[in-house]
């Protein structure tokens, strides 16, 4: 039997690992990816505490996640799209027009 | 025993691809190696007896939302990163980051897990509080979703009419109809 | 009607002497072995079966040299291909070429895992207790079954970028678009069978539909849902890019589409996928609609031999369907699935909804 601490573990190893890729990555479309990670890892969280109580209320919140993370991809990539025809790129250090 | 073994295979297999993903300077492999990663969770949770969970993850995660990603990287036809840029700008190949970070960033796991096994309670298997009989079952799961939870059911399903209609929106190529 | 039950895992709790722990992984792998390798059978007599097919629609033999009557044809095609050079474009993506066929046939092989294709059977008194024909048996096998088809869509988006080739690449997207599409009214249609049955299993839905009306007509849901039938094939032939939904892979038009740049046996596997996924979609619509193996007067235990014909005559039908009716044009093809099939199967399922609701109350 696996103990809840190795679920919990790895999933915050998991979100550690996408939140890197936000911080590091000068990718739009890796970005998106990394923040699907950390959706993920939370998921993972939701299910394992939820077997751990017993409780159905884990897994329904799960659901409730992957709706919003479809949602958030979908206009995120909207987002991308109409930038990349402005500037050609997709690092986000190309869209500095907002800076002092 | 054997369920220790999946766990520990899955657990591999998700951490090592999401590691890829961040690692990759080809975005349509990071897309590929991020798939992987979620059927390895998607392992998990039919471990964690989550199965419509794990389907689930499989038929909106793999197989909706990367495929809008993908569609996105082959339309962008998405440049691989320059690799002499690469090496130069990012902040992992640093020789001072690339030591002292990766010691700080071990140093840290080690700490959280400590952490996590030094609360008593953590260290109870799953499920071995509850008879698994009652924890799931697709039936179940509806009933409660249409009924104790139904304002979240009606508000995410205008959410994802709004983000569609959003996505078309902005999507648009100006002075389109 | 009963609930979706358990986890996924054997419902046989005990698990009985035939599933004890070292004689289980045997059971199972020996299952999965002979299913393995019926479906590659299967296989290859539908690439015969396709062409004699055709050959007697359009008033000659079909293949007549190989073998008595042209039965060892697709041995013959099989060694061609592999004899062939294994080519490989300039600029194509060493891993991402590769990998597109493999995907496209794993994730064909492993859609046919959960579908039951007979009863519990002892194999005429060999076994102990009764093994159910079937490789897996879980308790969410319809959502399984359209999680791993909504994967194959990942074998021919990439095969159509990964060539680098702009046919390939249009090939691939068109055919990408297309099944994400009917995949919609695909599922809407299980959905009307899942409210019928009242469960997510493959199995309880055939067991659903046994026995007989006023002792004559079957009790399968052909006859309670003729409009989810009909939606659901449509919709399973767009999914499986035949005709008249294969636009994405034909001559004609595109040069043969996402595999023009395959050769030898990655090409090869790209058919057998299409014939393998023909063969789970028969099976699975023969499970939802058709009453599996159950034929009033047939005992259980040759209930996989009334399987075996129905999946033909549905295969039958497949290939009859592809040679008489004319190929959709591509804007034709996402307006009907866009447009008609969807709506129709959302008012099937509003319509099933309110029957059941209003026969239970």
């Amino acid at each position: 039997m696996i103990p809840l601490s190795h679920y919990l573990i790895l999933s915050a190893t998991l979100f550690a690992i996408g939140a890197a890729g936000v911080f590091l990555r000068k990718n739009l479309i890796t970005i998106l990816l990394s923040v699907e990670i950390m959706l993920n890892a939370v998921n993972l969280t939701f299910v394992a505490f939820g077997r751990y109580a017993g409780d159905l209320d884990g897994q329904i919140i799960t659901f409730f996640v992957m709706t919003v993370a479809a949602a958030e991809a979908a206009v995120g990539l909207a987002l991308v799209i109409a930038l990349f025809r402005h500037r050609e790129s997709l690092n986000p250090d190309a869209f500095t027009s907002l800076k002092w | 025993m054997p369920e220790t073994v999946t766990f520990y295979l899955f657990a591999a297999l998700a951490v090592g691809a999401s590691l890829l993903v961040i690692g990759q300077r080809n975005p349509m492999y990071s897309v590929l190696l991020l798939i992987a990663s979620f059927g390895a969770l998607s392992g998990l949770y039919i471990q964690l007896e989550a199965p419509f969970v794990a389907v689930a993850q499989i038929i909106i995660y793999a197989g909706a939302i990367m495929v809008l990603f993908l569609f996105v990287v082959m339309l962008l036809n998405a440049p691989k990163e320059d690799a002499a840029e690469w090496d130069r700008t990012h902040p992992l190949r640093q020789p001072g980051v690339a030591r002292w970070g990766t010691l700080l960033a071990a140093l840290l796991i080690v700490q959280l897990a400590m952490a996590l096994m030094a609360v008593g309670e953590y260290n109870n298997p799953v499920g071995a509080q509850s008879d698994p009989a009652t924890v799931n079952s697709v039936a179940d799961m509806g009933r409660t979703l249409f009924t104790r939870h139904t304002f979240a059911f009606e508000a995410t399903s205008i959410l994802i009419l709004v983000a569609m209609v959003g996505a078309v929106v902005l999507a648009r190529r100006e002075g389109d109809q | 009607m009963h609930a979706a039950g358990a986890v996924a895992r054997p419902a046989r709790r005990d698990g009985g002497a035939l599933m004890e722990s070292l004689l289980r992984p045997v059971v199972i792998g020996a299952m999965i072995f002979i299913v393995f390798n019926l479906l590659i059978v299967a296989s290859a007599i539908l690439v015969l079966a396709e062409r004699k097919i055709m050959g007697f629609m359009q008033q000659r033999y079909g293949p007549y040299l190989v073998g008595p009557h042209g039965m060892l044809q697709p041995i013959a095609d099989i060694l061609k291909l592999v004899f062939k050079e294994e080519l490989r474009p300039k600029g194509a993506d060493k891993w991402l070429f590769t990998l597109a066929p493999v995907l496209s046939v794993v994730t064909a092989f492993v859609a046919f895992a959960t579908v039951p294709f007979g009863a519990e059977t002892t194999l005429f008194g060999l076994l102990d207790e009764p093994i159910k024909l079937g490789v897996a048996d879980v308790n969410v096998a319809v959502l399984v079954v359209f999680a791993v088809t909504s994967m194959g869509v990942y074998g021919i988006v990439l095969a159509g970028w990964a060539s680098n080739s702009k046919y390939s690449l249009f090939g691939g997207l068109r055919a990408s678009a297309q099944m994400i599409s009917y995949e919609l009214a695909y599922a809407t249609s299980l959905a009307a069978v899942i409210l019928l049955a009242g469960s997510l299993s493959l199995r309880e839905i055939v067991d659903a539909q046994q026995g007989t009306w006023l002792g004559v007509l079957p009790q399968w849901y052909l006859f309670l849902q003729p409009i989810g039938f009909i939606i659901y094939v449509i919709a399973g032939v767009a999914e499986t890019n035949r005709a008249p939904f294969d636009f994405p892979e034909a001559e004609q038009e595109l040069v043969a589409g996402y595999n023009t740049e395959y050769s030898s046996v990655r090409f090869a596997l790209f058919p057998q996928a299409e014939y393998i996924n023909m063969v789970t979609m028969s099976a699975v619509a023969t499970d939802l609609y058709l009453g599996g193996w159950h034929f009033p007067g047939v005992p259980a235990e040759f209930g996989w031999i009334v399987f075996l014909a129905k999946v033909a005559m549905f295969l039958f039908v497949y290939i009859w369907m592809r040679w008489t009716v004319p190929r959709y044009r591509y804007d034709q093809l996402m307006m009907f699935g866009w447009k008609y099939l969807f709506p129709a199967s959302v008012l099937n399922l509003i319509a099933t909804a309110a029957l059941v609701l209003y026969l239970n109350a």
